[in-house]
């Protein structure tokens, strides 16, 4: 956090200062472990096995928080007696179908009822909830559908408030985690067990009534064939111990991009509509109430999914989504498995996607297997790139590393480029969503130099002319295109002005049937009289007012200071914050005292803004047929869950398992001590390609060809894949070039020298890289032997002040089956003194690798 | 000059006599220093804005003389950065300002070795066309006997550095186009 987060990192620094320890536990030594009281080295991809002990010493030691636990959370909940745990099914749970590498979850559910997840993967459950047919899907993995299973679900699931019920959530979580002792944490993770026994006890002191701990997360955590799980695991353990929904506790994501979770909320992502409202998939005869019967619960807040995806029919297509015509719902396009932008890169080598846009993306350096980015776009008909500078992405077909290889040749490149300079953040006017889902609008200061424009001027007249050259258009294909609602106004009110962001703010916040703005997406309706374009956000323009770029200073407001920006869903700083509150509405503590329940007034009331209906009081029961928001009850404090619950445990919406599990990375040095399953059996594989091969693991023959662990990372002076970094001097010298930071010992027995050149080498790719020998690469003992690891930072590419090879050149494609990120934080590789070969005897050393290694398509792929 | 003024110009004497013995304030200040008044003192205007890299979403301050940016500072009135920023943000001048910025549309023709400028508005033609005719290509009503309504011809990627409002119109677009490929850093 230090590295990649330094102005966030001060609010650690000030709770230090107050008394907080701060753990950090990580494979490097970094900025963060110098200001920590505690560094944890353990190896990397082993993390739920680590987070798996401290929820065992948790459950055994009795450290939860029992009334926090059987007030909000699933714990008492009665399973389904068809569920098999991994621990009863060699390291499976139930319902695996290992050909069609996917889970049926139906054995998952809770007995005797259906509920389905606010997020994740919910159209598992189409068949299920609509008795239609299952989803068209080319691979079947991560979409795939059994028969049958529980009937659709009413009522409340069956609870044992004794916990004591070995069908109980409570009861299978801790036979589950059972094994997963300080001794076995030291087997998976390296860690002894006289140091996680001390990581035990500061977590669980301070966790309770008075205290509470935070969990931050770079989002490496996700970058793993188990990612989900991983996060998982810790929301587990956080709600165990009664950390969510409080001050000062949670799990907190730090994302890496100034809107990285603007571009989630209103995604421009595969599978998600604004709002986490999910992209249909292509299923026969699907219309408007069978996709709403399929992806939304009875209860909560996604009751209501039909109000808010109305509400965005109609901001997209206007007058002409009618009740008669489903408010346009045939227009939304639909999916088949995944169409991610690994997919993506697939559909360019077999020639089926043929233009591309990258908007402020550099995939030729920033993504997994950078070859197969390149030679992806070396097959297109056309590319656009709209950057700052001349970035790699652009580039390659001139100097990218195939032309140097002789892979590829200039003049046999068929791709036409367009370089579009775009707008910065200076230029421009717009909001930016952080970390902590708060929207801040930045103003416009000056205009953009020469031919750049913003992004928003770029696609408002892309539409624009595709809309126009369309218009004459009869055929039915074209109709969406027709009908869309695009008539924002330019600031200069010229034909290719810059169009007014605030007036695309207004239309995503919503307006009512008379057009006035809408203040909650409370007030969104299913009848298509509101229109909103992310049901979410709805508020953020309440009576007309940019509420993004309210700026009352810091200093002059409480601690919370809801008056600086806005944070969506209605401008709540902390989530699920009725849960800081006992059942009862009181706070949990005076020290930890956020929202409460004010009975004189009759209203939630606090620091922050409730999470939760304001009149609705402790004790309420609602009407057996109440559905969405009014059939929480008053203690229901995770609103947008189907039964108002935290989810220890997990029925639907996470592909790869109801319970996190510790499996190995795609590679590893080792064999799963845990269980016979090596690694994730469901994760989400790309077809295979020469260049994007696995390795042999554990002990198979070929393994010790790679014997080390590499993890990739950032650091403090530059950005992702470098376009917003390496192009400037200050950035360039502050951090001159690319390195790899290895231990002393691993130096010692690879020949490697301090400041001198190694050679990194993966079945997919080779680099080169100064080599930083240092101590803050601890190596371990894992299951008795020594393992060291490799760290790799990511920014570089062969363009700009600063140059070198990109570390994403030696990644493979293995990636979470439930949000499709690639593992680049735990893989495996060899490292040699020297620089890499040159021309094309760099590509005769991957493929030498690759023989000595006895690696062809098959490797690593199977279940 | 005279000799009393002179004697007075010495950071030691000053540093002795003055009330900064740690010479690391006033008394090390020349009078070229003194003289000169810092660029957000002349600023004609200073907006507000948020640094652009990481999701932190610290405070800036952008200061404008004569239509050019000439500074960037930390905003010390954000509850999230209280004025601080990053090597990164701290140098968003220059990612803003700097000479690498590329100032032209550029076009590489099929089987092209060189970059050519390309007028804005043609370019912007051309994208158009391009765009109608891979969507057009790659166009599936159905997979399988299931009503599709989409297009692969084309695909996008891009979205973690961009503004809200400019990634609703880009989904808002291309959902409107049938192309179900998009994209962002988010899952990379």
């Amino acid at each position: 956090m230090a590295e990649c987060h330094p102005v966030g990192f001060q609010w650690v620094m000030e709770a230090k200062a107050r008394g907080a320890k701060v753990v950090h536990v990580d494979p490097r030594f970094t900025r963060t472990s110098a200001l920590a009281d505690l560094h944890v080295p353990l190896r990397a991809g082993s993390d739920i096995a680590f987070l798996g002990g401290l929820i065992h010493h948790v459950l055994a030691r009795g450290k939860y928080f029992r009334e926090y636990v059987l007030a909000y959370t699933n714990a008492a909940v009665i399973l389904n007696e068809d569920f098999r745990d991994t621990e009863d099914l060699a390291g499976v749970f139930s319902g695996l179908d290992r050909e069609g590498r996917s889970y049926d979850n139906a054995s998952w559910q809770y007995a005797g009822m259906e509920v389905q997840a606010a997020s994740g993967e919910r159209d598992k459950e189409y068949d299920r909830r609509t008795g239609g047919e299952r989803s068209v899907s080319e691979s079947g993995r991560g979409e795939a559908h059994g028969s049958g299973g529980a009937p659709l679900g009413g009522g409340e699931p069956r609870r044992d408030e004794t916990l004591t019920d070995p069908r109980c959530v409570f009861q299978v979580l801790r036979r589950h985690y059972a094994r997963y002792t300080p001794e076995l944490v030291e087997e998976v993770c390296g860690v002894p067990p006289e140091l996680f026994r001390q990581i035990c006890d500061l977590v669980t002191e301070n966790s309770g009534r008075d205290r509470t701990t935070a969990f931050a997360y770079a989002v490496g955590w996700t970058q793993h064939t188990v990612g989900v799980q991983y996060i998982r695991a810790a929301s587990i353990l956080q709600t165990l111990l009664g950390n969510i929904g409080r001050p000062g506790g949670g799990i907190l994501a730090l994302r890496g991009h100034a809107s990285i979770q603007g571009s989630t909320d209103i995604p421009t992502l595969f599978n998600l509509l604004p709002g986490y409202i999910p992209m249909p998939h292509a299923h026969r005869g699907e219309d408007l109430d069978t996709f709403v019967a399929a992806e939304a619960p009875r209860k909560g807040y996604w009751g209501h999914m039909r109000a808010y995806l109305v509400s965005l029919l109609k901001a997209y297509w206007g007058d002409a989504a009618t009740e008669e015509n489903d408010f346009c719902f045939d227009y939304l396009p639909r999916l088949t498995g995944s169409h991610s932008t690994y997919e993506t890169v697939h559909a360019q080598l077999d020639g089926v996607c043929k233009g591309y846009l990258l908007i402020g993306e550099n995939p030729a350096v920033g993504s997994a297997g950078a070859k197969l980015q390149r030679l992806g776009m070396a097959r297109l008909d056309w590319l656009v790139v709209r950057d700052f500078s001349l970035i790699e992405s652009a580039t390659w077909w001139q100097d990218g590393p195939e032309i140097a290889t002789g892979e590829l040749r200039t003049e046999d490149i068929g791709t036409e480029v367009f370089f579009l300079p775009a707008a910065a953040h200076t230029e421009k006017d717009g909001s930016f969503t952080n970390t902590q889902r708060m929207l801040q609008w930045h103003h416009q200061a000056v205009e953009p130099p020469g031919d750049a424009r913003s992004d928003l001027w770029f696609t408002y007249h892309l539409g624009r002319l595709v809309k126009a050259k369309l218009a004459a258009s009869d055929t039915e294909r074209d109709r969406p295109v027709r009908d869309l609602t695009w008539d924002y106004p330019t600031k200069d009110g010229t034909a290719y002005g810059e169009p007014d962001a605030e007036a695309v703010l207004a239309e995503i916040n919503g307006r009512d049937a008379h057009g006035r703005p809408l203040s909650s997406y409370e007030q969104l309706a299913p009848d298509g009289s509101t229109s909103c374009g992310c049901w979410i956000y709805c508020g953020v323009h309440a009576d007309g007012v940019n509420q993004a770029a309210r700026r009352r200073p810091g200093r002059e407001q409480n601690w919370v200071a809801g008056e600086w920006g806005w944070a969506w869903p209605a401008n709540r700083r902390i989530l699920y914050n009725r849960a800081s509150a006992d059942p009862d509405g009181r706070p949990w503590s005076a020290r930890k005292a956020l929202v409460w329940w004010d009975a004189e007034r009759g209203t939630w009331t606090g620091h922050d803004v409730p999470d939760f209906r304001a009149g609705t009081p402790p004790g309420h029961r609602p009407p057996p047929d109440a559905t969405g928001a009014d059939a929480l009850t008053g203690s229901d404090a995770f609103i947008m869950q189907a039964d108002g619950k935290a989810w220890l445990y997990a029925p639907a919406g996470v592909v790869d398992g109801p319970l996190p599990t510790h499996y190995e990375p795609q590679e590893s040095p080792f064999t799963n001590p845990l269980h016979p399953q090596q690694r994730n059996p469901v994760r989400h594989l790309l077809p295979p390609h020469p260049d994007d091969r696995f390795h042999p693991v554990g002990r198979e023959r070929g393994a010790d060809v790679f014997p080390y662990v590499a993890t990739t990372y950032r650091l403090t002076e530059h950005h992702t894949a470098g376009g917003m970094s390496r192009w400037l001097p200050y950035l360039a010298e502050l951090q001159p070039e690319f390195f790899c930071e290895v231990s002393p010992e691993l130096a010692a027995e690879r020949g490697l020298e301090h400041t001198g050149w190694a050679t990194v080498v993966t079945a997919r790719g080779v680099i080169e890289a100064r080599v930083l020998v240092t101590d803050r690469m601890v190596p371990l003992t894992v299951q008795g032997r020594r393992v060291h690891q490799v760290g790799l930072p990511y920014h570089w590419g062969p363009n700009g002040y600063t140059t070198g090879d990109a570390a994403n050149e030696l990644l493979h494609l293995s990636l979470d089956p439930n949000t499709h990120i690639q593992e680049t934080k735990a893989f495996t590789c060899d490292i040699r003194p020297g620089r890499r070969p040159r021309g094309p005897a760099a590509a005769a050393l991957v493929a030498d690798c690759r023989r000595r290694a006895g690696i062809d398509e098959h490797t690593g792929r199977e279940p | 000059m005279g000799v009393r003024t002179w004697i007075e110009s010495w950071p030691v004497y000053r540093q002795l006599t003055g009330d900064d013995p740690t010479g690391r304030g006033a008394a090390a200040k020349s009078p070229e220093s003194a003289r000169r008044t810092p660029r957000t003192a002349t600023a004609d205007t200073v907006v507000k804005s948020v640094c652009p890299y990481c999701a932190v979403g610290c405070g800036q301050q952008v200061y404008v003389e004569d239509g050019r940016v000439t500074q960037i500072e930390g905003d010390p009135d954000s509850p999230v950065s209280r004025g601080r920023l990053c090597p990164k943000g701290a140098a968003s001048l220059q990612l803003t300002t700097g000479p690498a910025r590329e100032q032209h549309a550029l076009y590489r023709r099929p089987y092209g070795s060189r970059w050519e400028r390309i007028d804005l508005v043609t370019a912007m033609d051309m994208i158009a066309d391009r765009v109608i005719e891979a969507r057009r290509q790659g166009w599936q009503w159905e997979v399988d006997g299931a009503r599709t309504r989409r297009t692969l011809g084309l695909a996008a990627l891009g979205g973690a550095t961009l503004d809200n409002e400019e990634n609703y119109l880009i989904k808002k677009l291309f959902t409107a186009l049938g192309a179900v490929q998009i994209e962002n850093q988010a899952r990379i």
